[in-house]
């Protein structure tokens, strides 16, 4: 059941000549998608998010003043794929390069894209600063439970017991520890804004998805503090899964233990930014009391 | 000899971190800058700062400077027992060496020290205190280094302390300039 | 405080990192990202003062590795940026350099050296000489290094680093050492620059604001053809740099037989030994490379021309510039190496020692220990100082 939808001028301008007279369109690129060819596995969650990225930046009209940063992993390549300014990071910094550029152009809008290997293992120590410093940056974090590009292997993130290249034996937790489930530890930091952790199992997940993106980014506008989406993803190649199974078992193994929703938002919790959460969560502590005199 | 110091003063100025040895080293350099000399100032850096012996090299000189680490100094302000018993040894012939007895109680008892060195032993330490200037020993030891050596015209010293210290402590300065006058005068 | 504003031509007595700091902001720098480490830190701090009063950026990083990152994100998006680090950490900042060098992003990173491998020593050293003129980091590339030996090259060297980082798009090394860093000279500043003065930077990433196409700062290029031929590309940047931005100090040199090379903090004792050795009636001179890369080869063979028959290298660590000389003296003259390393200074006696041997046909003694150069040495030193001699 295709909706007939209303687009906007650019968008006619870009695919009106593929458009025959009265014929509907079911979905039309966002501008801020290039034409570039995905070259993501077929039933991989990246596409979907990307497009999601894209469809925030077109509605929130940001193209112009956005600059975004690409990881090391599967979406290494999404410089060719956003048509805002990219940048390409080593494995791990992008909250680090995201830095350099939102201190250089404050006015800009940067974002950094990250998958798990990229976000909580190699770059954990850059993830944890730019947000405990607050760096008014979105960080959009795909958790899929592997390393994809490299082939499969074991995922700070990986399930205990998941078998992966890495942990043939399945992930053994005495001696490869726990996965790190960032949503919660990132919530536990001041200068977060807004740490929420959605899926793109499902139409009601995805529109979910989408709404926390779009919040992520206007936060950043609004400049209210660090704010990172988790999305729980599948990896039907590595998990050697068809994608319908893979939505499946990540009901079935990754939701129990990522539960999806809102681990922090300062403003839904009555506070106008991250800095006055930060400031009432440490009350009792003089020092960090005095005001900043200008 | 006197006249001869002026071409070039190597100094090596040590003694307990927070003596002021450094502070001392700088105003001395300053004269340097002021008179247009070369000029090199070189700490000792690193752990030993913290609480323990602290140094700094000082090179006036009429040709460029090559290391600023001075292993032959010419003059030498010693105000503890190890400085002495490090820097003592290196002083060459005619060179100068001030001690604050007050902490190296020994002074230059027993300390392998060249013939020739003009040995300059008092109580810079005890003297400061009693004269109302606590913690400015340093400066009465740089008074009397430039009452033995002439390494710079009186009022190029006096305008480098001034430089000095800092506006934040302008209440300072004059206690400074008392206790220069007080090692000179010694 | 007041020394900052004082007219330009004004010599103040400053230490050498926070003479580089406050030529950095001179010439234009309004961003550092940095993390402390001794021998260093002066100059972070410094910044950390300065740098919010003129409306720039100060950042401490969380590790080495995150601030070249920055820096890599702030130079991408167009921005004067800098860091600065000693030896442990710039082998941290390497990850960084590498990506700047692949994606030609401009920026300036400060070593002030101290002795090494491993945590090494904090005394001053140069034994990151491989590592600054082998490009630091992985792949295919250089950078231009320049090796200050004076207060007053600190400013004058780091004002001029980024240009020539802006000029050629490369991240642009200061290789300096704890001596000319923890020192005080007298320095006479440069002027600010004119920020609009600076040069445009069209491909920087900075939103495309709907005038341009996106801009993308990379350096992955799966088309193996697309990547050879964009290294190619920037090789012959490199060659223009090597054409026209080589540069060193001669002293002595027009007639000079033996030419000690020596640059940093080892020519300065060099520079002592090589005057001393003319005073004996030896035909000496010295070459001190300014630009370590790309290495003064044009001066090498100038003063072989002139001729020099032999070269003394003499560093501060067990031999790697020497190197150099000897490529590029390409066997013309002879080549020999005097250097003591972890944090040990030769004195200009042990270098003049080597001078002496030389002229004397005898053979250098390369890189004694402390044993073994204080049973060579007379006892005591007779280098005499000049009020001795000038009794």
């Amino acid at each position: 059941m295709a909706n007939t939808v209303t687009l906007p001028d650019y968008q006619v301008e870009r695919i009106g000549s593929q458009i025959a007279e009265g014929e509907t369109i079911k979905s039309a690129r966002p501008h801020a998608l290039s034409d570039a060819i995905f070259n993501y596995c077929p039933g991989c969650t990246h596409g979907i998010v990307n497009r999601l990225v894209a469809e925030v930046i077109d509605e929130l009209g940001i193209e112009g003043k956005t600059v975004g940063v690409a990881p090391v992993g599967c979406s290494v390549m999404c410089y060719d794929f956003f048509n805002c300014d990219m940048i390409e990071a080593a494995h791990g910094r992008a909250p680090a390069v995201a830095t350099g550029v939102k201190r250089v152009h404050p006015e800009n809008v940067v974002f950094a894209y990250q998958g798990d290997g990229d976000l909580a293992s190699i770059g954990t120590a850059e993830t944890v600063h730019a947000a405990t410093r607050g760096e008014k940056i979105t960080v959009i974090f795909i958790n899929n439970a592997i390393y994809g590009m490299t082939g499969g292997q074991m995922a700070p993130t990986s399930l205990p017991n998941q078998v992966t290249q890495t942990s043939p034996y399945g992930r053994d937790v005495s001696k490869a520890g726990y996965p790190v489930r960032i949503s919660e530890m990132l919530s536990t930091l001041d200068g977060v804004a807004y740490v929420e952790r959605v899926t793109c199992d499902s139409r009601q997940h995805i529109i979910q998805a989408k709404k926390a993106i779009k919040k992520a980014f206007q936060n950043q506008i609004d400049g209210l503090g660090y704010s990172l989406v988790e999305v729980v993803a599948t990896c039907p190649t590595n998990w050697g899964m068809t994608p319908l199974d893979a939505f499946q078992w990540l009901r079935d193994n990754m939701l129990p233990y990522y539960p999806l929703g809102v681990y922090k938002d300062v403003v839904a919790d009555g506070y106008a930014n991250a800095a006055e959460a930060a400031l009432e969560r440490a009350k009792d502590c003089p020092i960090a009391q005095q005001k900043k005199e200008d | 000899m006197a006249e001869d110091f002026n071409h070039e003063l190597l100094c090596v100025l040590s003694g307990f971190g927070g003596q002021g040895l450094l502070f001392a080293g700088k105003v001395m350099a300053y004269t340097g800058l002021l008179d247009g000399r070369h000029v090199s100032w070189m700490p000792s850096y690193g752990p030993e700062m913290r609480g323990g012996t602290a140094n700094c090299s000082v090179s006036l000189s009429d040709e460029a400077i090559g290391t600023p680490f001075i292993t032959r100094p010419t003059a030498v302000i010693a105000m503890n027992q190890p400085s002495v018993e490090k820097f003592g040894p290196t002083v060459v012939p005619g060179g100068t060496i001030i001690i604050d007895s007050t902490l190296a109680m020994n002074g230059a008892e027993g300390v392998d020290i060249a013939e020739g060195v003009n040995v300059v032993t008092f109580k810079a330490t005890e003297m400061a205190e009693e004269a109302g200037l606590k913690g400015l020993a340093n400066i009465i030891c740089l008074g009397k280094l430039w009452a033995e050596t002439h390494f710079c015209e009186r009022e190029t010293l006096d305008a480098a302390l001034r430089k000095n210290v800092p506006p934040k402590r302008a209440h300072l300065l004059e206690p400074n300039l008392k206790a220069l006058q007080m090692g000179i005068d010694l | 405080m007041a020394d900052n504003t004082q007219a330009a031509e004004e010599r103040v007595l400053m230490k050498g990192n926070e003479v580089l700091a406050e030529a950095a902001m001179r010439a234009g720098c309004r961003f550092f990202f940095g993390y402390p480490i001794t021998p260093q830190t002066e100059l972070a701090a410094y910044m950390a003062k300065k740098l919010p009063l003129i409306g720039g950026t100060f950042l401490q990083a969380e590790s080495e590795v995150a601030a070249i990152n920055m820096v890599y994100g702030a130079g991408a998006a167009g921005g004067r940026v800098m860091t600065s680090s000693s030896s442990p950490g710039v082998s941290l900042k390497s990850e960084g350099a590498s990506y700047m060098a692949g994606a030609d992003v401009p920026g300036v990173i400060v070593n002030v050296m101290r002795g090494g491998p491993g945590l090494g020593g904090i005394q001053p050293s140069q034994s990151d000489y491989f590592q600054a003129t082998r490009a630091l980091g992985h792949g295919d590339y250089f950078m231009p290094v320049l090796a200050p030996s004076t207060v007053q090259e600190m400013a004058d060297l780091i004002y001029e680093a980024f240009d020539l980082a802006d000029t050629y798009r490369t991240p642009t090394m200061i290789l300096a050492d704890g001596m000319i860093g923890q020192m005080m000279e007298p320095v006479t500043l440069p002027p600010e620059r004119d920020l609009d003065s600076l040069p445009a930077k069209p491909w920087a990433t900075a939103g495309h604001k709907g005038q341009r196409a996106h801009n993308v700062v990379n350096s992955l290029y799966l088309s193996p053809e697309k990547l050879e031929d964009t290294n190619r590309e920037r090789f012959e940047r490199y060659e223009e740099i090597k054409a026209t931005q080589q540069r060193q100090e001669l002293m002595m040199c027009d007639d000079a037989e033996i030419v000690v090379v020596a640059f940093g903090a080892a020519s300065r004792i060099a520079r002592t030994a090589v005057r001393d050795a003319r005073a004996k009636g030896i035909k000496a001179g010295l070459l001190r490379p300014i630009t370590l890369w790309p290495f003064p080869t044009k001066a090498i063979d100038q003063v072989i021309e002139n001729g020099a028959k032999k070269f003394l290298s003499v560093e501060l660590n067990m031999g790697q510039m020497v190197e150099d000389v000897r490529l590029a003296a390409n066997g013309r003259a002879s080549v020999d190496f005097y250097g003591r390393t972890g944090g040990v200074l030769p004195t200009p006696e042990e270098v003049l020692a080597q001078i002496e041997a030389l002229a004397e046909d005898r053979p250098v003694a390369p890189s004694a220990g402390a044993k073994a150069v204080a049973s060579v040495l007379p006892q005591p030193i007779d280098r005499k100082s000049s009020y001795e001699r000038g009794e």
